[in-house]
């Protein structure tokens, strides 16, 4: 009972917050509302018994994609009011579509559940008696390591390359070339020598 | 109990709302960017929805490999609308076929 009760809870708030995302007149509050649509996506996820999935969803999701639109949004001066114009042109052939999209998910599940298919051939079945995020990584880590390692590489692109795009060399800047500071030796640098008394100081 | 054709109709609303929003907010890249992770979210849900129906871990690895994407993708995405921005000085998709080079 508790279980449906969260389960109707999660994604009634799931289906509103996504909603309000694509409705909301500020961008800022669109990513917030993002942010709540991901947390309850999260526990829709863990009621299902993903809990590693779960957590990866609230870090990854709401700790640094969320972040990242709440970070652009505000960094950049944009006239947001101007962008809706077309708002009400688009909106019933995007309805039209959206409406024979979902009757056709919503059909397929029903056909489905009608018991159409078999899908029982299991790859690596779900142990019992050992946690979710233990058998995750015994998994990752044995049969799928090389993807995971190619998943990897995959951030490492999307780094380099958001920065590569990103990066933007000003001139007129006076910067520390460390190269020139750790090639520059005592003995040029520094000069000790016996000054007599009396006598001026060259330099 | 919970069935799967729960967390499914879910998902496929959940996508549905994602293209719906492509199409509504058609001027603004950093709309339909999010639009696009609600649709990685829809897909997430149904991969660990049918993980925990057939009993099978795979769902979930693939789930995180989704996830991986997803991250990179908006990463690489607002990186592009920031230089783009930079240099027109708007965000509007409309424009965006006058790009060269």
């Amino acid at each position: 009972m508790i279980q449906l009760i969260a389960f109707y809870l999660f994604a009634v708030m799931v289906v509103g917050s996504a909603a309000l995302t694509i409705f909301a007149r500020n961008p800022v509050h669109s990513v917030l509302w993002l942010i709540l649509a991901f947390f309850n996506a999260a526990g829709l996820m863990l009621l299902a018994g993903a809990e590693f999935i779960a957590m990866l969803l609230i870090i990854v999701y709401v700790g640094a994609v969320a972040v990242l639109f709440l970070f652009v949004v505000m960094m950049l001066d944009i006239d947001f009011a101007e962008l809706r114009s077309g708002f009400a042109r688009y909106a019933p052939l995007g309805v039209l579509l959206i409406v024979v999209l979902a009757a056709e998910m919503i059909f397929a599940v029903g056909a489905w559940s009608a018991g159409s298919l078999a899908l029982s051939q299991r790859i690596a079945p779900t142990p019992d008696e050992i946690p979710n995020i233990q058998a995750l990584g015994t998994l990752i880590y044995t049969r799928y390591l090389f993807i995971f390692e190619a998943a990897g590489l995959v951030l490492l692109v999307a780094m380099i390359g958001a920065i590569v795009l990103t990066h933007r060399a000003r001139g007129g800047v006076r910067v520390q070339n460390v190269w020139q500071q750790n090639k520059r030796r005592p003995q040029d640098a520094v000069r000790n020598i016996n000054q007599p008394v009396g006598q001026g100081v060259e330099l | 109990m919970i069935g799967i054709q729960h967390y499914l109709v879910v998902s496929a609303i959940l996508f549905a709302i994602g293209v719906f929003g492509i199409f509504l907010n058609r001027k603004n890249v950093i709309i339909i960017l999010m639009a696009i992770e609600l649709i990685l979210l829809s897909v997430n849900l149904n991969f660990v929805a049918f993980s925990a129906y057939l009993h099978d871990l795979v769902g979930q690895v693939f789930a995180m490999f989704v996830l991986t994407v997803a991250a990179g993708e908006a990463a690489i995405g607002l990186a592009i609308l920031v230089i783009y921005f930079r240099g027109r000085g708007t965000i509007a998709v409309d424009d965006i076929n006058r790009m060269k080079g």
